[in-house]
């Protein structure tokens, strides 16, 4: 359950991993559980696509967004608010971080480090192996380890968000598992959550699947995506 | 065939690697900067070079000299930056030169926005550099077709001897969408018999551009106008999508045809007639299109994230200007399906 895990979740992982869609439909649920809930857009490195456009929609339920002190949604500007930190200060908020993609977006929480207790922090990874830098264990633990090099701290979990978006299966949550049960040997870090957008997937989730089930809206993709 | 989830503007990036491609140059530009920095990483693991060129104009001239040495070559940018190129493209366009520019559009004039956008339909259709010429220009809709555009793109160089640019905009270069790769040559390519490889025991090759006899460069500029005639006779490639009974045509391109389809098949369920002509290539136009559809069409709605630019063509093509309504929006917004929907029944009123 989304209320099980630490107060502060990060959310980093490659990018085009599907961060951002986690990240949104993880407050929504947060928030369906009557949670005083914060999300942060801290995304410095993409640009279309980024979790301040569900702005107005969010904060009309209720959620605090943070995201750049320049106003504008698609600003080129690698702007973070200062109010990044009021949630992680004020234990009273349930925390959601998005992070830009790859270590370039992890170098963010440089602000936040020193005022985190880490006992409080969760460090999820989203990966979709179906993004050719992340198809195998080795590309996968490779990225991880630049993640906990930029965010100085571990990955407490993985995401399986394995997805050709519209043309997603059952077996790309399989495919995806396979590879992240190998990770999970390897680094010892559980798979946390499978994510899926239920109105694509039609078929059921197969039982093997690992980590408990994330079923998910599209939030940031158009009608005609 | 492994389908991969990526980015528009590293599928493209990968395309051209896969197409044989080997040097990039150019400059970072939103909303196109994944493709050289995916080629920067990717180049040199299959031998190939990466350069990121002190400015567009630089680029577009190491381009220049990577073409006359034979090789397949690619630079990339975005409006102002393709802007920037335009000298090199005409002087690669006059060499008879082989390159791929791709051209991730953003909101203008100048410097303008990096939302989308696809106002650079007059330069890059038209021409936006000096003189009597033309380049290939194909407008990909999808990731999937950006990519099969770009090995295209490659083929269709080094065959007609031409500059060709993939036109897209920052939407597409963006956007994530499954991908798979399978690069078959599309043509039976001639051997560049041409390129500066050294002299060797054959004879010297030359690459030129300036003509000094004004009839010496009326005569090129003749042997130019036979191989565009040639690719209007050959090249021409368009979708047809719910024409067999359409009484209207939706005109568009790229993203806003995207955006069109969705709002065709909301039109079609409250039961209009309509379709959409979709060039896939902008030069040359797909005048046979409304050649084979105009006489059983009432009017063409022509949507674009521009003021307008394709629509002369369409005038053109269908040879009554009177025909076509617009619909457009500028400055890297992106029209949504209701407003095309509303545009659809405005201009069909009722008849269905």
């Amino acid at each position: 359950m989304v209320v099980d895990d630490k107060r502060i979740r990060i959310i980093t992982g490659h990018y085009g991993s599907g961060k951002t869609e986690f990240a949104v439909n993880y407050v929504k649920k947060l928030n369906a559980e009557n949670k005083k809930v914060a999300i942060a857009d801290l995304d410095i490195v993409n640009l279309y696509f980024r979790s301040r456009e569900r702005s107005a929609e969010l904060r009309e339920a209720g959620i605090t967004v943070i995201s750049s002190s320049v106003e504008g949604d698609s600003l080129d500007v690698p702007a973070v608010s200062g109010a990044m930190s009021m949630p992680v200060r004020d234990k009273s908020f349930e925390y959601v971080v998005d992070l830009g993609g790859n270590d370039v977006g992890t170098l963010v929480l440089g602000r936040l480090k020193p005022i985190m207790d880490r006992n409080e922090v969760d460090l999820f990874m989203v990966v979709n192996t179906y993004r050719p830098d992340t198809a195998t264990p080795e590309g996968v633990i490779a990225l991880m380890k630049q993640l906990e090099a930029g965010a100085e701290m571990p990955v407490t979990g993985f995401i399986n968000n394995t997805n050709l978006i519209r043309e997603t299966t059952a077996n790309a949550l399989l495919d995806g598992n396979a590879v992240l049960e190998e990770v999970s040997r390897r680094t010892g870090v559980p798979i946390k959550y499978t994510s899926y957008v239920e109105d694509v997937l039609q078929e059921e989730i197969p039982i093997e699947i690992s980590g408990e089930r994330f079923p998910m809206q599209f939030n940031m993709r158009k009608e005609w995506m | 065939m492994a389908k991969y989830l990526m980015k528009g503007n590293e599928a493209i990036g990968k395309a051209a690697i896969e197409a044989g491609c080997k040097y990039f140059f150019g400059y970072p530009i939103t909303p196109q900067s994944e493709v050289p920095e995916y080629l920067s990483s990717e180049l040199p693991k299959v031998g190939g070079v990466f350069v990121q060129a002190e400015s567009e104009v630089a680029a577009i001239n190491m381009v220049y000299g990577a073409a006359a040495a034979g090789a397949r070559v690619l630079t990339s940018s975005s409006s102002p930056g393709i802007a920037l190129k335009q000298e090199g493209i005409g002087y690669l366009t006059n060499a008879s030169l082989p390159a791929v520019i791709v051209n991730m559009m953003r909101g203008g004039p100048g410097l303008g926005t990096i939302q989308p956008g696809q106002a650079d339909y007059n330069m890059t259709v038209k021409g936006g550099s000096n003189g009597d010429y033309r380049n290939i220009v194909m407008a990909p809709a999808s990731v999937q077709e950006a990519v099969d555009m770009m090995m295209e793109a490659f083929d269709l160089a080094d065959y007609y001897r031409i500059p060709v640019m993939v036109m897209s905009d920052g939407l597409i270069g963006q956007m994530m969408e499954p991908v798979s790769f399978d690069y078959k040559p599309c043509k039976e390519l001639p051997p560049k018999d041409w390129a500066l490889t050294g002299m060797g025991e054959g004879k010297k090759h030359m690459v030129e551009n300036l003509v000094m006899d004004a009839d010496e460069c009326e005569a090129w500029n003749h042997d130019h106008f036979k191989v565009y005639n040639a690719i209007e006779a050959a090249e021409q490639d368009w979708e047809d999508f719910m024409m067999e009974d359409a009484e209207y045509a939706f005109t568009s391109y790229g993203t806003s045809a995207r955006i069109a389809k969705t709002a065709i098949g909301i039109l079609r369920e409250k039961g209009y007639k309509v379709g959409m002509i979709r060039p896939k290539k902008l030069w040359p136009f797909p005048i046979k299109a409304f050649e084979l559809h105009d006489a059983k069409i009432k009017k063409y709605l022509d949507v674009e994230m521009s003021m307008g630019q394709m629509v002369g063509d369409v005038a053109l093509a269908c040879g009554d200007a009177s025909k076509i309504e617009f619909y457009g929006r500028v400055g890297g917004n992106i029209p949504t399906v209701d407003e095309f929907v509303a545009f659809g029944e405005k201009v069909m009123g009722g008849d269905k």
